[in-house]
């Protein structure tokens, strides 16, 4: 562990009002790691997550990506650049997919390098295809987001983030808002990304899919990591009442 | 009902709706650019620029039209705006029906789902890159019907101005009424008309609403 992290989250805060929603949380995660943060809702996960690409600003705290913070105090004007640039290295993939529903597939994917990275439209177009066979998309190409089922929309979801290349893959609950049949093709979908070594950060529900894919689980309740390490030990043998009360709740829920 | 004079009287009618028409083109236009204008400093992060905005807003939705026309008109030469008739039947109703389409278009920004602006920050796409590629052409297709309405308002506006001599369809009545006494004749063949106008624009902003939906 002397190695430097690549994801630096140093003593996150942040409080709406009185409210604290995240208390002094540090986490490192290192180059390649696959980080599963689980938890019951409002433990302030989402938010944490939402953090590292500054989409919820946190009150007190640093974000790092490898030797650039990504929340750097500066003057607007400049931060905005900075932010936009720091973005595009940090990929993300939404509950609700939010792709943009005017656009087709490929327009949906092609949109950010071509505007950001001024890729022409051959190689764009040349991008788009590959990303969309990397998750099993490329016969829709020339759909409408409205003409594809949510598993699917989620798979260009993550063929849209991943077109930009970015360094780390953040996901928020990805798989929160499908059908149950349609889960395993999304699972599968990133599995895939975690055997190419992509580094990921994922808030999920699903514990069976946390337990196979991550290399660490961070249990987090009412704004603080309470307990963390390798999913066979925080799934099998816990140490605080407050993870194994959680644990028994959701393992039996998905008994059923 | 003297349908005999009705039909005597028509092509001046009609001559007269060709200006109720120009003024409504006129005021469209130029209303959308106040409306643009006005939604984009409502949305802006200036607090100046948002105070701005919603004065505008207050002050034109929260008078009457016809007071607004004559204070251009009638009370413009005393500080100095010399407009004619016409002029300031445009002025006056596009930028009061631009108060009503700066809401209009606001409104249609914003009831694009936040989660559209997220993913586009997410990829890297400034504020100003989010508006124009991902907000705005979602927010079009949603703000054609409600603009049509604030267009369906602004034709049968238009009427205002004969209160201040334009020449346009209401006026034109009027002034048949001084030559034929038929009051009742003359102001339902106007209506007659402006229904048909305001019929064939609702079949035009139908036609551009089922082209604009999402497939």
């Amino acid at each position: 562990m002397t190695e430097k992290p690549f994801i630096d989250i140093r003593h996150a805060a942040k409080s709406y009002g009185t409210l604290e929603v995240l208390k002094d949380i540090s986490l490192q995660v290192q180059k390649g790691q696959i980080v599963a943060i689980i938890g019951p809702s409002g433990s302030g996960k989402s938010t944490l997550l939402r953090a590292i690409n500054d989409l919820d600003p946190l009150t007190k705290g640093e974000v790092w990506l490898e030797d650039m913070q990504v929340n750097k105090p500066l003057p607007p004007r400049q931060y905005e650049r900075h932010i936009n640039q720091m973005r595009q290295q940090i990929g993300m993939v939404f509950q609700h997919f939010n792709l943009f529903p005017h656009l087709t597939v490929r327009g949906n994917i092609t949109l950010a390098p071509k505007m950001l990275k001024k890729l022409s439209d051959a190689e764009a177009n040349a991008l788009a295809e590959r990303e969309l066979a990397h998750v099993g998309m490329l016969d829709r190409i020339d759909y409408y987001p409205s003409q594809l089922s949510g598993g699917q929309k989620q798979r260009v979801a993550i063929a849209r983030a991943l077109a930009m290349e970015p360094k780390v893959m953040l996901f928020d609950e990805v798989t929160s808002a499908l059908d149950p049949e349609l889960v395993e093709e999304v699972n599968l979908a990133m599995k895939k990304l975690a055997e190419e070594h992509m580094t990921m950060i994922i808030v999920t529900h699903e514990m069976g899919f946390a337990q196979d894919v991550c290399d660490r689980v961070l249990f987090m309740d009412q704004g603080v990591v309470v307990e963390e390490g390798p999913p066979e030990v925080i799934f099998r043998t816990p140490k605080h009442e407050r993870t194994k009360n959680f644990l028994r709740k959701h393992l039996q829920g998905n008994a059923q | 009902m003297d349908f005999d004079l009705m039909l005597r009287v028509y092509p001046f009618f009609l001559k007269a709706a060709l200006v109720t028409l120009e003024l409504s083109v006129l005021t469209t236009a130029l209303g959308l650019g106040c409306g643009a204008l006005g939604a984009a400093a409502r949305l802006s992060r200036s607090t100046v620029l948002r105070a701005l905005g919603a004065s505008y807003v207050s002050v034109f939705r929260g008078t009457p039209a016809l007071i607004q026309i004559f204070i251009l008109y009638f009370g413009g030469p005393q500080i100095g705006i010399q407009l004619d008739a016409f002029g300031a039947g445009v002025i006056g109703l596009g930028v009061n029906i631009g108060a009503y389409m700066t809401e209009t278009i606001r409104g249609a920004i914003i009831a694009v789902d936040r989660g559209q602006t997220e993913a586009a920050r997410t990829l890297g796409l400034s504020r100003s890159e989010t508006m124009r590629k991902v907000i705005l052409p979602q927010a079009a297709r949603l703000m054609i019907r409600p603009l049509g309405v604030n267009i369906n308002a602004l034709i049968k506006g238009t009427a205002l101005v004969a209160a201040i001599s334009v020449v346009e369809l209401t006026y034109t009545a009027q002034r048949y009424i001084g030559s034929t006494y038929k009051p009742f004749e003359m102001f339902f063949l106007a209506g007659v008309i402006y229904m048909v106008i305001i019929y064939v624009t609702g079949l035009g902003v139908n036609w551009l609403d089922r082209r604009a939906r999402i497939t």
